[in-house]
C-alpha cells in the first residue's frame, strides 16, 4: 500500500488543479444548469447546455491523456493508474466540474478493459483514451442502488439478442456514444448468476433516451431498450456470467467516486475554514469562538480520514489487491457520511450566506446528496462491509 | 520453532507468576510509567512490576545485553509482546521518544562509546527525552532548520528554538536537529545533537492553550552546550539520521493502534458469539450496522496511521496527526467498549470482588468490565478530547484566539 | 401540568374542529400542496384564508377584541394550530407579523394607531415584515448600521438590512435604527415601524439555494419615518427588540415543523428491497427515536404554553424548541430523501410529483436553523440564560459603538 503521491502523481494533480481551476470552475457549472430554466436566447452556449459538459473542456482534457490514464499502453492508454485518475477526479471535484470522464473511463470503458474481447478492445479503448468516444453504463433500474436486481433482459435470437427493458439514472447516459447495457440472459430477479453486459450504440433503433434533471445538474437519463437488436458480438464476455466482472467495475468506480467526493469535501471545509477566520460578530472573528474551534476540529479529523481512506482504496486498485473490494465499500461509506457532515456544517457556519443561491456553497451540498446516492448509500455499504468480513 | 514454543512457555510461566494481577488490563493514561527523573510510580505494584521486568532486560527486550536490554531475536521480541496482550500485561515503561525512537537510531548510528552512554539509561527508565524537530515558522517542512550550532572546537554551543516539542518540560535530555552549515543546501547543513537540558541557557515554555493546558512546549537554547562525543552520525549529515529516526515512529504508531484496539480488538468476534449470526449475519440488524461502523472507523484510523508514518518517513510531518489520533483513537475505544458492554448484556455487568464469588462470570467478561471503565480516562487523562480539538483548531487551523479575534486598532 | 384537556378546552377543541371540518382544505397523503404553489398564488390564498378565518372569529386568538382578536387563552391558541396544523392551509405569511410585529405595537404603539393597524393585520390585509438583520450584524443584531438621523418631525434612514422575509410584498415593518453612534452599542438603538411601500424603500429578494427567494435584502435610501412611528424610547430599542425576539423564538418555536408527520405517512407508502419502509427495522427505529423526541417537543411547548396561561412571562425555555426541531426538521427531511433515492433528486416535476415536497424541505432546513437565532445563539442562551453558567466575555460591550474598530 503506497500513501504518499510520487512525483510524477503529485506533477498531475498540480497540472489538474491548474487546469479545472482556469477552464472548469464552479462558476462553468452554474451557466450549464440553466438547461433547466427558461433559457435567454443565446445566453450561453446551447450545445454545451444540451450535452450537459462543455465538448471544448472534453477534448483538451482529453488532449492532456485523462481519459487514458488507466487504459493499458497497449491500446493506446497511459497506464498510469488508478491513482492518477483519482486526483484528476479529485480536482474535478473542487469545481463540480461537468466532463463525461467518470461515466466514460470508470464505468464504461472499465467494462470493457476487465472482460471485452481483444477485438472489443481494439476496437474501443483507443477511441476512448483519446476523448473520441463516450460511454456510459445502463444498471440501475430502482431508486437504490441494486446491482443484482436486473429485469431487462436479452433473449437469444438466431444471430444475437433482442434486448427489452427500461434503465434510469445513467450517469452521462443522454449523450454517451455506446452504452454498456446490463441485462439478464437467465435466472431469477435478483440473482447474480444469469447477469450479461452487451455493448449497444446509443443511437440504435429502439434505444430511447432522455435526459432527468436532476438537484446538482448532474448529467443522468433515462433509456428504454424497446426490442433492440444485438448481434452477438454485442456480448461483452461469457453470457450469464456478467457480474463479478460488473462487482469489480463498480468497486473501482466507487472508490473514483469517494476521490471526486474528497475534492468536493476539501474545498467546502477549506472556504468554511477561511470564513471563519473573516467573519466578525459580537467584535470579534467568529473563528475564536471554541464552540465553532472545535466543530471545525472534528471536520478536520473526518478530512484527513477520508483522504487516508481514499488514498488507501486507490493504492488497493493499482495493487490489484484482492483488499479492494472491502475498502470500496469502506470508503464509499466513509466519503458519503463526511460530505454530509461538511456540508451541513459549511452551511450552517456560513450563516444567512450559506442558503443563498449566490454563495458555491448551496452548489455542493446538492452536488453531495446525488453522490451519496450513487453506487450506493452509506447503510448499503455498511451491511455490505459487515457481510464481506463474515458477520 | 521448538525453541520458540519453549521460549514461549517460559514468558507465559513467568508473567503468570510476576505480573502483579493491578499490572494486568488497560492503564489509565496517568497510571503510565514514562520514565525521567521527574516520574513517579503510580503505586508500588508499578514499581515491582518494572524492576522485575527490567531485571529480565525486558523493557527493551530487543537491544543487546549489554546496552540494557535482554538480546532478543525479533521472533521472541514478537512472542514476548504477544504473551504479554495475552494476559494483558501493561508495559512496564512506556514506549516513549527514547525507548521507540532515539534508541534504535543510537543502535544504527551511534558509536559504542554512546550507546553505551545512553541505551542502558533509556532502558532503565532514568532519563527521559524528547525531540527537538519542528521550529517556530518552519512548518511542516522539517529539513528547514534555524537553529545554529557553532563549532568551538571541543563542543558545539546552540542558538535557537524549537517549538510543539512534547513533553518537553518533563524531560531530562533532547535530540536535536541544528543547522552546522548555514550556506549549504538545505538538507545538507544539519547535525543531530543529543544535548542535556539540565543547564543554564536552557529554558522550556509550555505552550498555553485557549483552556490554559497543554502537551506541548517551546524549548528556547540559548548559549547552550553540547559536547562533541554527543553529535550522533557525521557533521552535516544529521538529516539521514533524523529522517531514520522518524521511521521508528512506526513503533509509536502502532502503539496507538494497540491503543485504539486494546482488549475491544475483536468486536465482530465478540458479535458471534453473544448475538450470534443467522444466515451469516448477526442476528440483531441494529447491532450488526454499529459494529460494522465501528469497525469501519477503526480501520480508517490504521489507515490514516499508516498515511501519516509514510508522511513521515519521507520528511513531511502532518501537524495534525499526533492530536486527531489521540482524540480519534480514544473517542473510539470508548465507543467500542460501549458498544461490547451492548453486544454482551448482563455479561459485562460483573465486577471482581474479593469476598464474593464472582465464577459465573468469565475472566475476559470481567476484563472487558474493567477494560470500558478504563476506557472513560482514555479521552480525559494525558490531554483530554477537548484539549486535542483546542490544539487542532489553534495549530493546525489556524482559527484565531479570542485576543486576537478581537477588534485591536 | 396535565396535559389533557380540560372541560372548557375541549369544547373549545370541538368547536374548532367543526368549524375547520366544513371550512378548511385538507391536506392529501400528510403533504399540504398549497405550499407548492408560486409564491404570488400562495399569498393571495394565504390572505383569503385569513380573511375567512378573521370573518369567523378564529383570528389573532389571543389578542383583544378591540384589536380584531378573539381575546382568548394561549391553551385556545395551541388547540386552534394543533387542530389547523392537519389542514392544507397557509399561514406562514402572517407568522411574523402575528407573532411580533403585532406585540410590539400593543407594547408601544398609540391606541389610535393599535385600533387602525393591528385589526387589518389580524384580517390579513396587511402583511408586516421585521427588519433587524444586517450584512455586518446576522447572530450580533446589536451591531447594526442602518442609522436614523433627526430631520424635521421625524427621522431619515439609512442604510441596508438582510434576511428579511417577504419584504417584497410586505405592507409594513418594523426596524431597528442606530440613533447614536456614541454610546456602547446596545443602548444607541431605536426602534420604529415604517411603511414599507414609500419612497426610499427598496427590498431585492434573494435567490435561496433550494431555488425559492423568501429572504430579501432592503435599502433605505433618505427613507422618512415620522416620529409618532417611534416605538419605545429613543435609545431603548434594544430592549424593545428583545421582547420581540423573544416572542420570535415563541412563534418559531411552537410554529415549527419537525418533518416527523410527513416522514411517517412516506414510510407507510414507501416500498423499499424488501417490503414497505415502515416495516425496516433500521426504519423503524430511526421512526421510534425521532417519535420520541417529536412527542417530547409536544410537551415542551404545552408546558411552556401552560406557565404562559399561569401569567408567566414567556421564559429563555423557548429557545429550546428552536433548538431541536430545526435541526431535526434537517435530519427527518435528509432522510426521507435518501430513503427516496435517486428518485430524491429528480428535479422534474413530472417525475418528483410527490417527493419535491421532501426534496425542497431539505434544501430549506438549513435556514430554519439560521432563521430569528442560529443554534449556536440559542446554545448561548440556554447555557446562560437557563443553566446559569458564566457569561461568555464580550469584547465589544461598554465600548462606544463608533469606537468598535471595523475589522479588515
Amino acid at each position: 500500500m503506497t500513501m504518499v503521491l510520487t512525483e510524477a502523481q503529485n506533477l498531475l494533480k498540480d497540472t489538474a488543479r491548474d487546469f479545472i481551476q482556469s477552464k472548469a470552475p464552479v462558476a462553468a457549472l452554474r451557466q450549464l444548469r440553466e438547461y433547466y430554466k427558461d433559457l435567454p436566447e443565446g445566453s450561453c452556449n446551447a450545445a454545451a447546455i444540451e450535452l450537459g459538459y462543455s465538448q471544448e473542456l472534453w477534448e483538451q482534457m482529453s488532449e492532456l491523456g485523462w481519459a487514458g490514464i488507466v487504459i493499458p499502453e497497449a491500446y493506446g492508454g497511459l497506464e498510469f493508474g488508478y491513482q492518477g485518475l483519482g486526483v484528476v477526479l479529485e480536482e474535478c471535484g473542487r469545481t463540480l466540474a461537468a466532463s463525461p470522464l467518470f461515466a466514460t473511463v470508470a464505468l464504461g470503458a472499465g467494462c470493457i478493459q476487465e472482460i471485452g474481447s481483444d477485438e472489443q478492445k481494439q476496437t474501443l479503448l483507443p477511441k476512448v483514451a483519446e476523448g473520441r468516444t463516450t460511454l456510459a453504463l445502463a444498471l440501475e433500474e430502482h431508486p437504490r442502488h441494486t446491482p443484482t436486481r436486473i429485469a431487462t433482459c436479452a433473449e437469444a435470437t438466431d444471430d444475437g439478442y433482442t434486448l427489452k427493458g427500461f434503465k434510469t439514472f445513467v450517469l452521462d447516459g443522454h449523450c454517451a456514444d455506446q452504452l454498456v447495457v446490463v441485462a439478464r440472459t437467465s435466472g431469477g430477479i435478483e440473482e447474480s448468476e444469469g447477469i450479461s453486459l452487451f455493448l449497444v450504440d446509443a443511437n440504435a433503433p429502439g434505444v430511447r433516451r432522455s435526459r432527468t434533471a436532476m438537484l446538482d445538474s448532474r448529467n443522468v437519463a433515462r433509456i428504454v431498450f424497446d426490442n433492440v437488436r444485438l448481434k452477438s458480438e454485442a456480448l461483452i464476455g461469457m453470457e450469464g456470467q456478467g457480474y463479478p466482472a460488473l462487482e469489480t467495475v463498480l468497486d473501482r468506480a466507487r472508490i473514483l467516486l469517494a476521490a471526486e467526493m474528497l475534492g468536493g469535501v476539501q474545498e467546502c471545509f477549506e472556504r468554511t475554514i477561511e470564513y471563519l477566520k473573516e467573519r466578525e460578530q459580537f467584535g470579534t472573528k467568529i473563528g475564536s469562538f471554541q464552540a465553532l474551534q472545535h466543530r471545525a476540529a472534528k471536520m478536520l479529523t473526518e478530512v484527513e480520514l477520508s483522504q487516508a481512506a481514499v488514498m488507501a482504496a486507490l493504492s488497493a486498485l493499482d495493487e490489484n489487491s484482492s483488499n479492494a473490494r472491502l475498502l470500496a465499500s469502506l470508503v464509499k461509506a466513509r466519503l458519503n457520511d463526511t460530505f454530509e457532515l461538511i456540508t451541513n456544517e459549511a452551511v450552517q457556519m456560513h450563516g444567512g450566506m450559506g442558503v443563498t443561491d449566490e454563495l458555491d456553497i448551496g452548489l455542493f451540498l446538492k452536488r453531495a446528496r446525488v453522490t451519496m446516492q450513487i453506487l450506493g448509500d452509506s447503510s448499503y455499504h455498511r451491511d455490505r462491509y459487515a457481510s464481506l468480513s463474515g458477520y | 520453532m521448538n525453541e520458540l514454543t519453549e521460549f514461549r512457555q517460559q514468558v507465559r510461566q513467568w508473567l503468570e507468576q510476576n505480573c502483579p494481577v493491578s499490572m494486568r488490563g488497560a492503564a489509565a493514561l496517568d497510571e503510565i510509567y514514562r520514565g525521567g527523573s521527574r516520574e513517579t510510580f503510580s503505586s508500588d505494584e508499578a514499581k515491582l512490576w518494572f524492576e522485575r521486568m527490567l531485571d529480565k532486560g525486558w523493557t527493551a527486550p530487543g537491544w543487546p545485553k549489554q546496552y540494557g536490554g535482554a538480546g532478543l531475536s525479533d521472533p521472541q521480541v514478537k512472542v514476548l509482546k504477544q504473551e504479554m496482550k495475552r494476559l494483558g500485561c501493561r508495559a512496564p515503561l512506556e514506549a516513549g521518544q527514547g525507548l521507540a525512537m532515539l534508541g534504535p537510531a543510537l543502535l544504527e548510528f551511534g558509536t559504542e562509546q554512546q550507546k553505551l552512554e545512553h541505551l542502558p539509561r533509556i532502558a532503565r527508565g532514568e532519563v527521559r527525552w524528547c525531540q527537538g524537530y519542528s521550529e517556530p515558522g518552519a512548518g511542516s517542512d522539517l529539513a528547514n532548520v534555524q537553529c545554529r550550532a557553532k563549532d568551538m572546537g571541543d563542543h558545539f554551543l546552540i542558538n535557537g528554538t524549537k517549538i510543539w516539542t512534547s513533553n518537553a518540560d518533563v524531560a531530562d535530555w533532547i535530540f536535536c536537529l541544528v543547522r552546522t552549515d548555514p550556506d549549504a543546501g538545505k538538507q545538507e547543513g544539519i547535525s543531530f545533537l543529543l544535548v542535556d537540558m539540565a543547564q543554564p541557557g536552557v529554558s522550556v515554555k509550555p505552550i498555553e492553550l485557549i483552556s490554559g493546558d497543554s502537551d506541548f512546549c517551546q524549548v528556547f537554547l540559548d548559549d547552550v552546550r553540547a559536547e562533541k562525543h554527543n553529535l550522533i552520525g557525521e557533521i552535516n549529515q544529521g538529516w539521514t539520521v533524523g529522517k531514520r529516526l522518524l521511521q521508528h515512529e512506526r513503533t509509536l504508531m502502532s502503539e496507538i493502534g494497540d491503543l485504539s484496539m486494546g482488549a475491544a480488538s475483536d468486536l465482530p468476534e465478540c458479535a458471534r458469539l453473544y448475538i450470534g449470526l443467522e444466515n451469516g449475519k448477526l442476528a440483531e440488524s441494529q447491532l450488526r450496522m454499529r459494529v460494522a461502523q465501528s469497525e469501519m472507523n477503526s480501520q480508517v484510523l490504521q489507515l490514516a496511521q499508516r498515511k501519516a508514518f509514510e508522511e513521515a518517513k519521507s520528511g513531511r510531518v502532518n501537524p495534525a496527526a499526533t492530536s486527531f489520533f489521540k482524540y480519534y483513537a480514544t473517542e473510539q475505544q470508548s465507543v467500542r467498549y460501549e458498544l461490547m458492554l451492548a453486544l454482551m448484556g448482563e455479561r459485562a455487568l460483573g465486577w471482581e470482588h474479593k469476598r464474593m464469588d464472582v465464577s459465573s462470570f468469565e475472566d475476559q467478561e470481567l476484563s472487558v468490565t474493567r477494560n470500558w471503565a478504563f476506557s472513560k480516562a482514555l479521552t480525559i487523562a494525558g490531554g483530554s478530547s477537548e484539549i486535542q480539538l483546542n490544539v487542532i483548531a489553534k495549530r493546525v487551523l489556524g482559527l484565531p484566539d479570542r485576543t486576537e479575534g478581537a477588534n485591536k486598532s | 401540568m396535565d396535559f389533557n384537556d380540560t372541560p372548557s378546552e375541549a369544547k373549545f377543541r370541538a368547536q374548532v374542529r367543526a368549524w375547520l371540518k366544513q371550512h378548511a382544505t385538507p391536506k392529501i397523503n400528510g403533504v399540504a400542496a398549497k405550499r407548492k404553489l408560486p409564491e404570488a398564488q400562495q399569498l393571495q390564498a394565504a390572505k383569503h384564508w385569513q380573511k375567512k378565518i378573521y370573518d369567523a372569529g378564529w383570528a389573532c386568538i389571543t389578542w383583544p377584541k378591540a384589536y380584531g382578536g378573539r381575546g382568548g387563552t394561549q391553551m385556545e391558541l395551541v388547540i386552534w394550530r394543533e387542530e389547523v396544523a392537519d389542514y392544507d392551509e397557509l399561514d406562514g405569511f402572517f407568522t411574523i407579523g402575528h407573532g411580533m410585529c403585532g406585540p410590539a405595537l400593543m407594547a408601544y404603539a398609540t391606541e389610535e394607531q393599535k385600533r387602525h393597524l393591528l385589526p387589518r393585520l389580524a384580517s390579513g390585509e396587511d402583511v408586516w415584515c421585521q427588519l433587524f438583520s444586517e450584512p455586518g450584524a446576522g447572530s450580533d443584531v446589536a451591531a447594526l448600521k442602518t442609522r436614523a438621523d433627526p430631520c424635521g418631525n421625524g427621522w431619515k434612514v439609512n442604510g441596508q438590512k438582510v434576511w428579511t422575509s417577504g419584504a417584497h410584498f410586505a405592507d409594513y415593518g418594523i426596524v431597528l435604527c442606530r440613533t447614536d453612534p456614541t454610546v456602547p452599542k446596545h443602548q444607541g438603538i431605536t426602534f420604529f415601524f415604517i411603511d414599507m411601500k414609500q419612497e426610499g424603500v427598496t427590498a431585492q429578494p434573494i435567490k435561496q439555494a433550494d431555488g425559492g427567494a423568501h429572504f430579501n435584502e432592503v435599502f433605505f435610501n433618505d427613507a422618512e419615518i415620522p416620529d409618532i412611528q417611534r416605538l419605545g424610547e429613543v435609545g431603548g430599542g434594544w430592549k424593545g427588540a428583545l421582547t420581540v425576539l423573544m416572542s420570535e423564538r415563541m412563534a418559531v418555536g411552537s410554529l415549527q415543523a419537525t418533518g416527523f408527520p410527513e416522514l411517517l405517512s412516506l414510510v407507510q407508502r414507501l416500498p423499499l428491497e424488501d417490503g414497505f419502509a415502515i416495516d425496516n427495522a433500521a426504519v423503524a427505529d430511526k421512526l421510534a427515536d425521532w417519535y420520541v423526541k417529536h412527542a417530547g417537543l409536544k410537551h415542551t411547548n404545552s408546558r411552556i404554553l401552560s406557565a404562559i396561561s399561569r401569567g408567566a412571562p414567556p421564559g429563555p425555555e423557548a429557545s429550546i424548541g428552536k433548538l431541536v426541531a430545526a435541526p431535526m426538521n434537517q435530519d427527518i427531511n435528509s432522510y426521507a430523501v435518501q430513503l427516496l433515492g435517486m428518485n430524491g433528486m429528480v428535479t422534474d416535476p413530472e417525475l418528483a410529483e410527490k417527493q419535491a415536497h421532501f426534496q425542497k424541505e431539505m434544501l430549506f432546513a438549513p435556514g430554519i436553523r439560521l432563521a430569528g437565532g442560529t443554534d449556536e445563539v440559542m446554545r448561548n442562551i440556554i447555557a446562560e440564560q437557563v443553566l446559569g453558567m458564566p457569561q461568555d466575555k464580550r469584547d465589544d460591550k461598554d465600548v462606544p459603538f463608533n469606537e468598535v474598530p471595523v475589522g479588515v
